[in-house]
C-alpha cells in the first residue's frame, strides 16, 4: 500500500474507531457511575441487579432503548423532530477530534498522537461547534408541538447565548496565558511554565466551570429538563433510540467541559504540580505512568464534580439563572481577561 | 486516479460551491420558515468550509460561531411567531415577483461583473500565503488577521465597533417597557 494513503487515511480511520469506541463506553458507564454515585451520595445501593454489581446495567439500558418503540408524535413537524437528535450527538461527537489525550509516543518505529488532529484554532473549533448542538434541542422542542417542550428548548436557547459569552471569555484568559489557541499548545505551554494555568487563572477556572456546567443543562442549571415544572423538557415527546441520542449527547458534552478545563487549567496530559513537585519530575514512578492515564483520571474528578453537583445543590429558578449569568459572571469574566492580561504583559514583558 | 488526487481541492471546492448555492436557493424557496432557517444554516457551514478549504481556519471558525448564534435568534423569532400547527396554512412570501427578481437579476449581474473584473476567474495564485505573510513575517492564521486588523485596519475596526455599539442602545432603548417607570425587582422572567 502506497504510503500516503496509509499516512491519511488509514490511521486517521483506526484512530476515530479507536476514540468513538472509547467515548461512547466511557458515556454508558458514566451514566452507571452517576446512578451508583448518586445511591451512595442518598445511602442506597443504586442499580445492583444486572450482572455482578450491575456493572451491565448501561448494555441492559441500550438494548432496551434499541428494542423499544419509536413514537412520532401525531401534530409532530417530522422531518425536523427525526434529524433534532442527531443534530446534537454529532458535534458531541466532532469535538472530540481535537482533544489531545495524551503526548506522542513511539511504536514500531512511527510516532502516534493520542489526538486525531491537532489544529491551531482548536479552541474556537470547539466553541462553533458546540453552539451548533444546542440548535438540536430548540429544534426538537418546537417540533414536538407540546408545550413542554417548546419551553424546554427555549429555555436551553436561552441559556446558552447566555452562559456562552462569560465561558468565551474565561477561555480568553487561558488562551492569554498559553498565546495559542492549538490544545496541544496550550498544554506544552504549561510545561513550559512549570505550572497549570489554574493557579494564576483561578477566576477564569471557576466562571469556566460554572459555566461549562450551565452549557450542558446540567444540576443546578438544568431548567430546560426541569421535572416538577416541564415533564422532561425538550425531550418529553422523545422515545427509544431518540430520546437515547439526546441522552448520550448530553454527558458526551459533560466529557467535552471536563477534557476543556483539563487542558486549560489543569495541565492536561502533565503529572500533577510540577512547581511543587520539581525535584520528583525525574522519579521514575511518575514518569512511567502515561500522560493519557493521569489526563484520563483528571477528566473523572471533573466528571465526578458533575455528579456531586447533581446530588447537592437545589435547582436555581430562571430569573435568578439569568441574573447570575448576565450580571455576576460576564462582568466577571471582562475584569478577568484585563487583570489576566495585565499580568501577562507584566510578567513576560 | 491521478487527476483525483491533484485536483482534490478544486474538485472539493466545485462540490461544496454547489452545495453552498443549492442551500441559499433552499432559503428563499422552502415554503416552511423552520426549513428555510436550517437550510441557511447549512450555507453558512458550508461556506465555513469553503474558508478551510482557502486556508483561512479563522475565519471558518468565525464564521460558524457568529452565525450559529445569529440564527439561533432567527429561529426564537420563528417559533415565537408560528406554531407547527399552523404551517399548513402558511401561504408562501413571493406574491410581489416581478420586483423581487428584477433586484435579484441585479445583484446576480453585479457580482458576476465584478468577479470577472477582479479576476477571479483567472487561475492566479491563491492569496491565503500573502495574507499569512505581515511585515515580511510568516504567521499562524489567527495571528495575521489580528495583525491586520489591529494595525492596517484599525480605524475602520472601531468604527464598526462604534455602529454596532449604537445599535445595542437603540435595541435596549426600544425594547424598554416603560422609560420613566423603574420596575420592581425580582420579577420571574420566561
Amino acid at each position: 500500500m502506497p504510503e500516503p494513503i496509509l499516512q491519511l487515511l488509514l490511521i486517521p480511520l483506526i484512530k476515530i474507531v479507536v476514540l468513538l469506541v472509547v467515548v461512547l463506553l466511557i458515556v454508558a458507564y458514566l451514566t452507571y457511575a452517576e446512578r451508583k454515585i448518586l445511591g451512595y451520595m442518598q445511602v442506597r445501593l443504586g442499580p445492583n441487579r444486572v450482572g455482578p454489581k450491575g456493572w451491565l446495567q448501561p448494555v441492559a439500558d441500550g438494548l432496551k432503548l434499541l428494542v423499544k418503540e419509536d413514537l412520532v408524535p401525531g401534530g409532530a413537524e417530522k422531518l425536523v423532530f427525526i434529524i433534532a437528535p442527531a443534530i446534537v450527538m454529532v458535534p458531541a461527537l466532532v469535538m472530540f477530534a481535537v482533544i489531545p489525550f495524551g503526548e506522542p509516543f513511539k511504536v514500531a518505529g512511527m510516532t502516534v498522537t493520542p489526538y486525531l488532529a491537532d489544529i491551531n484554532i482548536a479552541l474556537l473549533f470547539i466553541l462553533g461547534v458546540s453552539s451548533l448542538g444546542v440548535f438540536g434541542i430548540i429544534l426538537g422542542g418546537w417540533s414536538s408541538n407540546n408545550k413542554f417542550s417548546l419551553m424546554g428548548g427555549l429555555r436551553s436557547a436561552a441559556q446558552m447565548v447566555s452562559y456562552e459569552i462569560p465561558m468565551g471569555f474565561a477561555i480568553v484568559s487561558a488562551v492569554l496565558m498559553a498565546g495559542t489557541l492549538s490544545m496541544v499548545g496550550i498544554v506544552e505551554a504549561q510545561r513550559a511554565a512549570h505550572i497549570w494555568f489554574f493557579i494564576p487563572g483561578v477566576l477564569g477556572f471557576g466562571i469556566y466551570w460554572v459555566c461549562g456546567v450551565a452549557e450542558t443543562n446540567r444540576n443546578p442549571f438544568d431548567l430546560p429538563e426541569a421535572e416538577a415544572e416541564l415533564v422532561a423538557g425538550f425531550h418529553t415527546e422523545y422515545s427509544g433510540m431518540k430520546f437515547a441520542l439526546f441522552y448520550l449527547a448530553e454527558y458526551a458534552n459533560m466529557m467535552i467541559v471536563s477534557a476543556m478545563a483539563v487542558v486549560m487549567f489543569c495541565g492536561g496530559w502533565l503529572p500533577p504540580f510540577p512547581n511543587l513537585l520539581a525535584g520528583l519530575w525525574a522519579l521514575p514512578v511518575l514518569a512511567w505512568i502515561p500522560g493519557v492515564v493521569w489526563f484520563l483520571a483528571k477528566m473523572s474528578f471533573f466528571l465526578f464534580c458533575y455528579i456531586w453537583f447533581r446530588g447537592t445543590f437545589p435547582r436555581y429558578r430562571f430569573d435568578q439563572l439569568m441574573n447570575v449569568g448576565w450580571k455576576w459572571l460576564f462582568p466577571l469574566s471582562l475584569a478577568n481577561v484585563m487583570l489576566v492580561a495585565l499580568g501577562v504583559l507584566l510578567l513576560k514583558g | 486516479m491521478d487527476f483525483l488526487v491533484s485536483n482534490f481541492a478544486e474538485i472539493l471546492f466545485y462540490i461544496l460551491a454547489g452545495l453552498a448555492v443549492l442551500g441559499s436557493v433552499g432559503v428563499i424557496t422552502l415554503k416552511n420558515p423552520v426549513h428555510a432557517a436550517l437550510s441557511l444554516l447549512g450555507t453558512f457551514f458550508i461556506v465555513a468550509v469553503l474558508f478551510v478549504l482557502q486556508h483561512a481556519e479563522f475565519l471558518a471558525a468565525v464564521q460558524v460561531m457568529v452565525y450559529a448564534g445569529g440564527i439561533m435568534v432567527l429561529f426564537l423569532f420563528v417559533i415565537m411567531l408560528v406554531s407547527v400547527r399552523d404551517l399548513k396554512t402558511q401561504a408562501a412570501f413571493l406574491s410581489p415577483l416581478v420586483p423581487v427578481a428584477v433586484i435579484g437579476a441585479i445583484l446576480v449581474g453585479a457580482l458576476i461583473a465584478s468577479a470577472v473584473l477582479l479576476g477571479v476567474f483567472a487561475s492566479g495564485s491563491g492569496s491565503a500565503e500573502a495574507l499569512q505573510m505581515v511585515d515580511g513575517e510568516v504567521l499562524g492564521n489567527t495571528e495575521a488577521v489580528g495583525m491586520v486588523l489591529y494595525t492596517k485596519y484599525l480605524v475602520p475596526f472601531e468604527v464598526v465597533s462604534v455602529v454596532l455599539l449604537v445599535a445595542m442602545i437603540g435595541a435596549i432603548v426600544f425594547g424598554r417597557k416603560d422609560r420613566f417607570i423603574e420596575e420592581p425587582e425580582g420579577e420571574v422572567g420566561l
